[in-house]
């Protein structure tokens, strides 16, 4: 290759980087560095070996921030929650073999909540593939099915273009992310580097303008609704139509539910928001959306989760369907009216076209709805709480209690990552999230373990924000091993682990649907989290009773940097409303107020 | 109902690893798949004959067309086309039956390709059903070995 011997000589000239004529030669591993530069990128998590030397020793040298994960999970949940919170690509890397197989998890995560993420991984040289090298696993293969689109690049000169690529993929039409997979040879051959300045994929283009015929269909529908209903998605954060979302709910009088990925699309203190819908959604999103005439989904999926017993979902409404992905459109549900397009601009081309109305009877419905169903936890229901070593007793801490007063006392403004079970959905039900990209939580996959190295990406990407963690005692020790990143990195994030000392949503299923069997869900030996906090060099705190919760949760608002919260919370409570698996969405058990 | 899907895809390594996997992991039978190089060097032609109701297939096509390797898809279930199969089926043969097994051979048109002392290889080419009833017919002297391509299709006269 001549391309190796003019780096060689030009090493001797420039030190660092070779011209020849007016091209520039550089390594595989430069080349990528140089590319991830183009692209805007200021960060990747990631964590080295063996395969990505060559690009570690290139990121030594560039002045690219590299966060240094201590699992490779952590550096797919942060990069993906960089991208959720800031809407830029995140980018993580890994090495090959055990490298690339501990990011699948955050891929397969990062896949099913359609969120760009670029994931490059090293891989044994081209010429020992396929014979069971050293550290060699078939990253490509095995993130076929959880990833929009990969490539395994066998000749360096392929590196621009295939990482133009994967940007652009990643990043337009449904978001999604693009595992990229390099032979380190790869990233040793030097090669004449320029960058694209366009990729051209005759098989890929997404569609964002809605069809005019059926955004026409769509107006009629709206026009004539009694009982119209919003049901959106994070399609409607991915696109930023949020603004659009308003000014369509207001002008129509429409009300609105969102899925747990929309929560934020529309503000949730907003008279016309029902919150969330679904298996734990309001009582009055579920009403409506059971007795709703017309089902507008925006930028959401119809997920098993949301529409409960699909024969009883919105069974007397007419279906229309915005989704930039036509894949989506009739998939679970028959649709009236598919719209295929970016969100945004369907909803701007539908806005012009409809005439204000107010539902009046429809919206006092609701409003009744709401007022008979309140959400709410019934104090002093559970008596239980982990003993509290000094016997003091003022009561036993509500988990909703937390969440609400982390509301109150952040003024809604937080962004908050979560794990998954009870204390999602808690956060889902009692923190009202006003904007997009504030609430960071795995929701297609639910995946236990995210929300700590979620919250690391976010604060990293928005280091203006308060970023907090809701975690539970079961999924905060999944990657408990990032308190080490969060405190080399000196994140201010505010953990609070919600410890009920159990699996607490597997446990509330055993309760409910097996005769109170706890099979395995109880949590007994879990370490003293604040001795854990402070082991890594983390501010540690305790709330045991209902009466230390406001001053410790003020307390660790406050406090400066990373702080983790171990709160001690009642045992056995439940997250109401639930629907039942394969019931239907107004067969709720637990209905507040009545 | 079965369905044939003709599939222009980049001839890149790890496409049909993509589609096969995409028919799997959602749920969709292939009933045969046929890959192979077109006019373009750079385009292969898939020819995959799957077994689907109407909103199954639709979902295939709309899936497929996700894969970003997937440039263009075509249902010519319902188009005037040739299909064509090929097989080939090494039958026991011995100087006793091997006049019975020429004459069946012939109605066919099929050929004989390999004669050895105790058998015969024998290939076919044309439609399914074709390729069916001589396989059925051959079945009672003793088929050792089945060889079969799955179908390959082509629609008709000149699209516009
Ligand atoms: C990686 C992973 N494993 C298992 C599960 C199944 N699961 C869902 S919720 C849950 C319990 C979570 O317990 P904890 O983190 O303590 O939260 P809690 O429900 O008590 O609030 C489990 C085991 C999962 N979602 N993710």
């Amino acid at each position: 290759m001549p391309a190796i011997e003019s780096r060689k000589q030009a090493v001797f000239l420039r030190g660092g980087e070779a011209i020849l004529g007016s091209e520039l030669v550089v390594t595989g591993a430069e080349a990528l560095i140089r590319c991830l530069e183009a692209e805007g990128v200021e960060v990747v998590f990631g964590y080295p070996g063996g395969a990505v030397l060559s690009i570690y020793d290139e990121l030594y040298k560039s002045n690219l921030r590299h966060v240094l994960v201590r699992h490779e999970q952590g550096a797919a949940h942060a990069a993906d929650a960089y991208a959720r919170a800031t809407g830029k690509p995140g980018v993580c890397i890994a090495t090959s073999g055990p490298g690339a197989t501990n990011l699948v998890t955050g891929i397969a995560t990062a896949y099913m909540d359609s969120v760009p993420l670029i994931a490059i991984t090293g891989q044994v040289a081209t010429f020992l593939i396929g014979k069971d090298a050293f550290q060699e696993a078939d990253i490509t293969g095995i993130t076929m099915p959880i990833t929009k689109h990969n490539y395994l690049v066998k000749e360096a000169s392929d590196l621009p273009r295939v990482i133009k690529e994967a940007f652009h993929i990643a990043t337009t039409g449904r978001p999604g992310p693009v595992l990229i997979d390099v032979p380190r040879d790869v990233t040793t051959t030097s090669f004449p580097f320029e960058y694209p300045d366009v990729v051209d994929l005759r098989s890929y283009r997404p569609t964002y303008i809605g069809h005019i015929k059926q955004i026409t269909s769509a107006v009629n529908a709206i026009q004539k609704a009694k009982r119209p209903l919003l049901y959106v998605g994070g399609g409607v954060v991915a696109a930023g139509a949020q603004t659009e979302l308003l000014l369509l709910a207001e002008k129509m009088n429409i009300p609105v539910t969102m899925t747990l990925m929309g929560l934020g699309a529309f503000p949730g203190e907003h008279p016309l928001s029902l919150g969330m819908l679904g298996m734990h959604g309001t009582a009055y999103a579920n009403f409506a959306a059971s007795h709703c005439d017309l089902l507008i989904a925006i930028g959401a999926r119809f997920d098993d989760r949301v529409t409960g017993a699909i024969s009883r979902f919105a069974p007397s409404a007419q279906v229309i369907h915005i989704d930039i992905d036509p894949a989506e459109i009739s998939k679970n549900v028959r649709v009236d009216i598919p719209i295929v397009g970016d969100a945004r601009n369907v909803l701007a081309e539908l806005l012009p076209r409809v005439s204000a109305k107010h539902h009046k009877d429809w919206i006092e419905q609701i409003d009744a709805w709401k007022k008979a169903y309140p959400l709410e936890y019934q104090e002093g229901s559970q008596p239980q709480t982990i003993p509290s070593a000094e016997g003091v007793d003022d009561g036993p801490v509500h988990p909703q209690a937390i969440i609400r007063t982390l509301y109150e006392l952040t003024q809604g403004e937080a962004i908050v990552t979560t794990d998954v079970g009870q204390h999602q959905m808690w956060t889902a039900q009692y923190f009202r999230f006003d904007r997009t990209r504030q609430l960071i939580t795995s929701g297609g996959l639910g995946t236990m373990g995210f929300g700590l190295p979620a919250a690391m990406g976010a604060q990293i990407g928005c280091p203006q924000d308060l970023v907090i963690c809701i975690a539970g005692d079961g999924s905060i020790q999944m990657n408990i091993q990032e308190l080490a990143t969060i405190a080399q990195e000196d994140l201010p994030v505010k953990v609070f682990i919600l410890n009920n000392q159990f699996l607490g949503m597997v446990r509330q299923w055993q309760e409910l649907f097996y005769e109170k069997r706890y099979s395995y869900t109880a949590l007994k030996h879990s370490p003293d989290f604040v001795k854990v906090a402070e082991a890594y060099g983390i501010t540690g705190m305790r709330i045991k009773h209902a009466g230390e919760m406001l001053s410790t949760l003020e307390a660790a608002l406050a406090h400066q940097g990373p702080v983790v919260v171990d709160c001690w919370v009642c045992m056995e409570e439940n997250v109401y409303p639930m629907v039942p698996a394969g019931k239907g969405l107004d067969e709720m058990l637990g209905l507040g107020g009545q | 109902m079965q369905h044939i899907l003709s599939v222009l895809v980049e001839n890149r390594s790890g496409v049909l690893s993509r589609v096969a996997g995409l028919f799997s992991r959602r749920g969709y039978s292939i009933d045969s798949i046929a890959v192979g190089p077109t006019e373009d060097a750079a385009v292969s032609r898939m020819v995959i004959v799957v077994e689907a109701d109407e909103e199954g297939l639709e979902q295939i096509t709309k899936q497929l067309h996700k894969l970003i390797d997937v440039i263009k898809i075509h249902d010519i279930t319902k188009e005037a086309r040739v299909e064509r199969e090929l097989a080939l089926i090494k039958v026991q043969a011995d100087a006793q039956n091997r006049g019975d097994i020429l004459q069946i051979v012939d109605i066919f048109r099929a050929k004989i390709v390999d004669v050895a002392e105790k058998s015969l290889v024998i290939e076919i080419t044309g439609d399914t059903e074709k390729v069916d009833a001589l396989i059925q017919l051959l079945r009672s002297f003793g088929i050792k070995e089945l060889v079969r391509t799955g179908r390959i299709a082509m629609v008709r006269g000149m699209r516009s």
